[in-house]
């Protein structure tokens, strides 16, 4: 499935809740069932220091692809980590460098990615394009 | 007894709905809500006698230097300082410390100390930490107990003549803690140390008498007493304000200016370079005639009793752990639950419309002690209700069961 695919499929789970307790949960149960970054990419180098949680993430190569884990120390932010990882990971780097995080709007999430926001999140999703810049350009 | 209804009827941000309930504010000690009088009086200023200061001849100009100046007298009357020109307009408590902490960079020599405390806010660890890298003085730890208190005979050990500046927080803006300041002032003095107080959090609760207090500077901010923001006070005894050298050049602060030579203004004006946040000064004098109505002992007697409340009520929840449980506390309760990360729970109450601070509250030296990401903090103030607690601590379990 292409990235955009994805996050059509991910806003179609998200229209079947009614208020935000419901989607909380939903991101509760997705942050629990995150398989988890491999602890030793878990590095003072791969944590994105947000000013409250934290987030580590870690991204490789596999063939064409490139494959992310990541985690965070507050559950919330792990629910929103693990939408970002099922959207962009094991995907090609030009499409993720090319993709954009609008569906987070639409699912009702806006405001944890807002640079206000101090989760870390931004962050990750700007750490998510390095990668995918730095594998993309060592392609060529 | 205070009239909390009429007193809640002073303040409209307190009728505002937030994601669809009612606003709970809970974080006063990041900053408090303003009365109509201090809205009023801010919109009043620029409607009718706007102007710059300290250099018009003309009569709006007159009128704003004398509404400014008033002010100042408040202030000085406030903190019982002994002069007027010993209160120092300045944006924040943050600025001030600076101002100080830059002055000491001509005084301060290789082997100096400077002691802080473990209790310390950022803003108050920080420009002492600059000073020492630029005059290579060594900054030195006042430790804290695991409730929250500093270890004072810690204190007395740590004091020597190398001592030269001693700067502690009044009140710990993370947990609440009332130190006692007047100990160490009197200790820090007995070998020649200077003591700066940071009162941002204690100003709210109390009313510092600097004289009988004996520091030699004592800062706070504004907007914490239900002023408005960008303005704060540099209070500083005489003798020290005229042997600091100036923090920022510019206008005002001069005397006579030429390429070869500036002389500076006399006190107050040498620390107040440039146009100042007027509108806030005068202000600020309107706030705390607003809160000496209502009266600092009632104040203190009314947020104790939401301090009591919120604590019983708060540790009815199993697994809620209190940081911060000294024997002198103000009205702050830093908690945290049981394998529950506290920017979780703040996400989860926000939605049900409560305002409180998560993190590490620029404090990070404190939740390293406890080993903690952070807490959860509700801070009262004398406009909130148990009404308001109560709605909170349905809120915490709600976010608990959500989140365990």
């Amino acid at each position: 499935m292409t990235i955009k695919e994805i996050q059509d499929e991910i806003v179609d789970e998200f229209s079947m809740f009614d208020d935000w307790m419901q989607r909380y949960e939903y991101i509760i149960e997705l942050g629990k069932s995150l398989p988890l970054i491999d602890e030793q990419y878990k590095t003072e180098d791969n944590i994105i220091k947000g000013c409250q949680s934290k987030v580590w993430v870690h991204g490789e190569q596999n063939d064409d692809k490139v494959v992310f884990t990541a985690d965070s120390d507050a559950i919330l932010t792990k629910g929103i980590i693990a939408i970002l990882i099922r959207a962009f990971s094991n995907q090609k780097a030009s499409d993720i460098l090319d993709a954009n995080t609008d569906f987070i709007d639409e699912i009702g999430l806006k405001e944890h990615l807002s640079p206000t926001r101090a989760n870390g999140l931004v962050s990750m999703i700007k750490q998510i394009k390095m990668y995918a810049l730095a594998f993309s350009v060592k392609k060529i | 007894m205070l009239d909390i209804q009429k007193i809640r009827a002073d303040f409209p941000i307190l009728t505002q709905k937030v994601n669809g309930k009612q606003l709970v504010y809970f974080d006063n000690g990041a900053t408090s809500q303003k009365p109509k009088v201090v809205i009023d009086a801010i919109t009043k200023y620029y409607e009718e006698i706007n102007a710059n200061i300290h250099r018009g001849v003309h009569t709006l100009s007159q009128l704003a230097t004398d509404a400014y100046e008033v002010s100042r007298g408040k202030i000085q009357n406030h903190i019982n300082a002994k002069f007027p020109y010993e209160v120092i307009f300045t944006s924040g408590t943050t600025h001030s410390i600076n101002a100080i902490a830059n002055g000491f960079a001509s005084i301060l020599k290789v082997g100096d100390e400077v002691l802080v405390s473990a209790l310390e806010h950022h803003s108050n660890i920080v420009p002492w930490q600059m000073l020492c890298e630029k005059t290579g003085a060594k900054l030195v730890v006042i430790p804290m107990n695991d409730e929250g208190e500093l270890i004072i005979s810690e204190f007395d050990k740590l004091l020597s003549d190398k001592t030269k500046v001693v700067t502690v927080n009044h009140i710990s803006n993370a947990l609440g803690t009332l130190n006692p300041i007047k100990y160490i002032i009197d200790k820090a003095h007995e070998v020649g140390a200077a003591v700066l107080i940071d009162g941002a959090q204690a100003v709210p609760h109390l009313k510092p008498d600097v004289q009988e207090l004996d520091c030699d500077f004592y800062v706070f901010s504004g907007h914490k007493i239900c002023g408005p923001t960008g303005v704060g006070i540099l209070y500083g005894k005489e003798e020290w304000l005229r042997k600091l050298p100036p923090y920022q050049g510019g206008g005002e602060m001069i005397a006579t200016v030429s390429f070869e030579k500036t002389t500076y203004a006399d006190l107050p004006h040498k620390f107040e370079a440039g146009t100042p946040n007027i509108a806030g000064g005068i202000v600020l004098g309107t706030a705390i005639d607003y809160l000496n109505e209502i009266g600092f002992e009632n104040i203190q007697a009314y947020e104790h009793e939401l301090l009591e409340y919120g604590t019983k009520r708060l540790l009815e929840i199993e697994g809620l752990k209190i940081f911060g449980t000294a024997k002198e506390k103000t009205s702050v309760i830093s908690f945290n639950i049981e394998g529950i990360h506290p920017y979780d729970i703040g996400t989860i109450i926000d939605k049900l419309g409560i305002a409180v601070r998560t993190g590490h509250h620029c404090a990070q030296p404190i939740m390293d002690f406890y080993q903690i990401p952070g807490t959860i903090r509700a801070s009262f103030a004398f406009y909130n209700t148990k009404e308001e607690i109560d709605t909170f601590v349905e809120a915490v379990k709600k976010a608990k069961m959500m989140l365990s």
